[in-house]
């Protein structure tokens, strides 16, 4: 009987493969989970991982990293280089040539128009926007013809893919965002939440921090995809919930990030729904260090800004006690064994840019004690060290995430041998990481004194994401809270630096620049203290075929080749 | 049988008349879950109260080497996903949830009790407290916390650090949002009490509103006060567990029984015990101060007494 039924399974799969190939959304639907919410389809208005991939599939950048890291074309013909002249001899230009025919989801034709408004919505200089570095050193956007643009940066610029590439780079449309522009972005709530793309999918039905419904883009320039017809994009929850509803219960057939301790996970995948899939990217989990005081006293609108400098944490001997009193090691083991490792930069690959410092490896509980007291923090009697009347006492804040809560309470422990007081916080993701400048519990206003996520960058190279820690790139009331310099990090001979790697073009030498950017920033001036070099782990059905995990750029980079294994 | 049904001899005159608490009492002890029920709460509060000096292991001390260990001697409940030891996590936990149950209740009680005593005595004021009554009963609880919570966490936590802040907030947010049955208990029993013949007596030689109040009608509001208090009891802690549970109330470092729960979720497959600890704790405590409530409220009733 059993062999009959697989017989004839086989037989009705054959008789209905041919068709199911040649069909756009023939498969069906398919259920896709991430367990923080999505808030905004529009990328360069949330700083969120989860927005910037789900808007990933609706709309789309000119060129894109694949799974090994390699640019490739996606709304442009082809990869603009030194060879076929798509980037000037002396390096300051880059011109893209968009492929002809590709249509917006509404029928009306991509044109370069449209990309040169990208760049002017970005930029608006009355306007925050999240994305901001990926603009950085351009000086010009300017469409040739139709389908050509051209961008011009202040100075030779050895590699000019910043602007328009990977999940945080996609065009949008003009007609659409025109009178969005600068302070009446966030207010085109149409437009951020259901953006016209060339994507894949279009949005149906939008629900902030709840759940997205999509369906096929008519206009899709593959007439035979995307396979699916529907998509559910539900959001909220917790990485356990979501690993059980693709591994175990089978509910839904992607789930994002899962965040689990190791056994948690292998339990799951015994169920044999579904497989687990990792691999590791430029993603690392650390404590950003606040150099403003986020003190509650300030007026609001002077919080954890730069008028004033953290009482307690400006002081170099506190951060780097902070840092020594860190086991990584064990931070690793508890919380995601085979799929971390120790970290002591920002950028741990690729190898060109990692830093090979281990310095801060080891954990020294005594030097952090010797530190702390040289800095004149002395104990007081019940442990907790004082200075001036003031207590070295932190507010510790990040997602609410069962291996973040492990991770709060062991640095808490070791902190507190160093004397040092914590006070543990954590705030549902879907807000910490939702942007929303009227809510004081996101990453981006840091209102608390360190605080704990993980950050990446697209693509390989790591200029744009250094760029980020640009003085006056930090969220502030007047860019509406975006930005990305979340530490207030400000060091006139960093951004030197930052313009001596725009303007080199040996890869070494980038490569030994950007190295000494990234421990800058973490083993000298301990302003970011690296915890874990993640790697991603994702899950699928064993139902769902054509995921590639992509560490380089949206996990959901090639939604339009997922099929359903029949 | 209890002699409580034997007709005192109306010949022994010396012997002293029986005290009301003792027929209470008496009472309450044929009730076998109310006596039960206080068993185990009374086991529950001792253990809250006096067990840290006996278990004298802190529960938030990370042992890295010692994770998800099961039941022994050094563990008693084992260890979590930390090794933190669960015993004493549990004993830390059951400190404040219980605290928080007591204090809430004791805030919900004196505001029902209040706003029902006023609203029963006072004709005027009845109509405008009671639509009071109505507009909290009509608000949402659980979303109104979580909104109490993000408001006002930092400036409790600010001003009287971490643990009393957010203790402040939960048990004012939960007393507050709690004492509604309470006061239309109160009102109903005042009402039909004031129109009583000694009520009236006190009135008419003069007797002011205070002092018959205090005198005359709490008294004999009170039955209905403890039964509402136990109840509420069991609620603030249900209550607790929740928001807890949630996420939210106390930091994440902080054992409390809902925030055990909420931790061990996660690993309820593999060390289902984390799960069934607290699990047990909550409901245990509940029940039994539900059975307490349902006993005294036998006990406190004189026409039920004896039968």
């Amino acid at each position: 009987m059993k062999l009959k039924t697989a017989l004839m399974g086989a037989v009705a799969a054959v008789a209905l493969a041919p068709q199911a190939i040649a069909e756009r959304g023939a498969d069906g639907h398919v259920n896709i989970i991430y367990w923080q919410a999505v808030s905004i389809l529009n990328p360069y208005l949330s700083g969120g991982t989860k927005d910037i991939e789900a808007a990933s599939m609706i709309i789309e950048p000119l060129g894109r990293y694949d799974n090994n890291g390699v640019l490739v074309p996606w709304l442009a013909a082809e990869v603009p280089t030194v060879e076929n002249g798509g980037v000037a001899q002396d390096l300051t230009s880059i011109t893209w040539r968009l492929k002809p025919g590709i249509l917006w989801s509404d029928g009306t034709p991509l044109t370069s128009a449209d990309v040169v408004f990208t760049w002017e919505y970005c930029t608006h200089p009355e306007g925050g926007c999240a994305q901001a570095s990926k603009f950085d050193g351009v000086v010009s956007v300017e469409a040739l013809d139709e389908l050509t643009v051209k961008v011009t940066f202040a100075g030779p610029m050895p590699v000019p893919y910043g602007p328009f590439t990977g999940g945080q780079g996609p065009i949008l449309q003009k007609a659409q965002f025109q009178t969005c522009l600068g302070a009446a972005a966030p207010t085109c709530t149409d437009a951020n939440f259901g953006p016209v793309g060339t994507g894949p999918f279009v949005v149906t039905d939008f629900r902030p921090n709840d759940v997205i419904q999509m369906a096929a883009n008519p206009n899709y320039r593959d007439p035979a995809k995307p396979r699916f017809a529907t998509v559910t994009f539900k959001g909220g929850g917790d990485a356990a919930g979501a690993g059980r509803a693709v591994l175990e219960t089978g509910e839904f057939d992607y789930a994002w990030n899962l965040q689990l301790a190791p056994p948690v996970l292998a339990g799951m995948v015994a169920a044999g729904r579904g497989k687990a899939i990792s691999a590791f990217g430029t993603l690392v989990e650390r404590i950003e260090i606040n150099l403003t005081d986020p003190s509650p006293s300030l007026p609001e609108g002077e919080r954890s800004t730069r008028k004033h400098p953290h009482p307690i944490l400006s002081d170099l001997r506190v951060r780097k006690a902070l840092s020594m009193a860190i086991d990584r090691e064990t931070l690793v083991e508890i919380g995601y064994g085979q799929a971390g490792r120790p970290a002591c930069t920002i950028v741990p690959s690729p190898p060109n840019f990692a830093s090979t410092r281990t310095d801060c490896l080891a954990q020294d509980i005594a030097g952090a004690n010797a530190l702390l007291d040289e800095a004149g923090w002395v104990r007081g009697p019940d442990g907790v060290r004082g200075k001036d009347g003031r207590r070295l006492s932190l507010l510790y804040q990040t997602s609410t995430n069962a291996v973040r809560q492990d991770f709060q309470a062991l640095i808490k422990q070791w902190w507190s041998e160093i004397g040092v007081e914590t006070e543990l916080k954590n705030i549902n993701a879907g807000v910490f990481f939702g942007g929303d400048p009227g809510s004081p519990d996101t990453f981006q206003k840091f209102y608390a004194d360190v605080e704990m996520y993980a950050n990446n960058f697209d693509g390989t190279d790591p200029q744009a994401y250094l760029s980020a820690y640009r003085c006056g790139n930090e969220p502030r009331p007047e860019t509406g809270w975006q930005g990305e310099n979340i530490n207030r990090y400000c060091d006139p001979a960093y951004d030197a630096l930052l313009d001596e790697l725009a303007r080199t073009a040996d890869f070494e030498e980038r490569g030994r620049i950007a190295r000494q950017l990234a421990e800058m920033l973490t083993v000298e001036s301990y302003t970011i203290l690296p915890l874990v070099d993640r790697g991603r782990v994702s899950a699928h059905a064993n139902t769902l075929g054509g995921v590639v995990l992509n560490t380089w750029d949206s996990e959901l980079w090639n939604v339009a080749d997922w099929y359903r294994i029949k | 049988m209890t002699d409580v049904l034997t007709p005192p001899a109306p010949e022994a005159a010396p012997k002293p008349p029986r005290s009301p608490w003792r027929d209470v009492w008496d009472q309450f002890r044929s009730h076998r879950g109310a006596l039960a029920g206080l068993v185990i709460f009374t086991l529950f509060l001792l253990a809250a109260a006096v067990g840290p000096y006996i278990w004298r292991v802190d529960p938030t001390f990370i042992t890295i080497r010692a994770r998800n260990l099961g039941p022994s001697w050094t563990y008693p409940l084992g260890t979590d996903q930390l090794g933190r030891d669960m015993l004493a996590r549990m004993i830390a936990g059951g400190r404040i949830s219980i605290a928080v149950g007591l204090t809430a209740m004791a805030l919900s009680l004196v505001l029902g009790t209040l706003v029902g005593m006023l609203a029963g005595f006072f004709r005027r004021l009845d109509g405008p407290l009671m639509r009071l009554t109505d507009l909290f009963l009509s608000l949402p609880l659980l979303p109104l916390l979580l909104v109490m919570v993000m408001l006002f966490r930092e400036s409790l936590s600010q001003r009287f650090g971490p643990e009393t802040g957010i203790f402040i907030l939960i048990v004012f947010a939960i007393g507050i949002t709690s004492w509604m049955q309470t006061a239309r208990i109160v009102r109903g029993d005042v009402l039909a009490l004031k129109e009583r013949e000694f009520v009236l007596a006190a009135r008419s030689i003069g007797t002011p509103p205070g002092r018959i109040i205090t005198r005359h009608l709490l008294p004999n509001v009170m039955s209905p006060i403890m039964v509402s208090a136990t109840l509420g009891i069991a609620n603030a802690i249900i209550t607790e567990s929740a928001l807890s549970f949630l996420g939210l109330g106390f930091p994440p470092d902080f054992p409390t029984w809902g925030r055990l729960l909420f931790d061990a979720v996660d690993y309820i497959r593999d060390y289902p015990s984390r799960v069934i600890w607290p699990g047990v704790a909550i409901s245990l405590v509940v029940l039994s101060a539900n059975y307490i409530g349902d006993g005294l409220r036998d006990a406190l009733d004189p026409r039920i007494r004896g039968r």
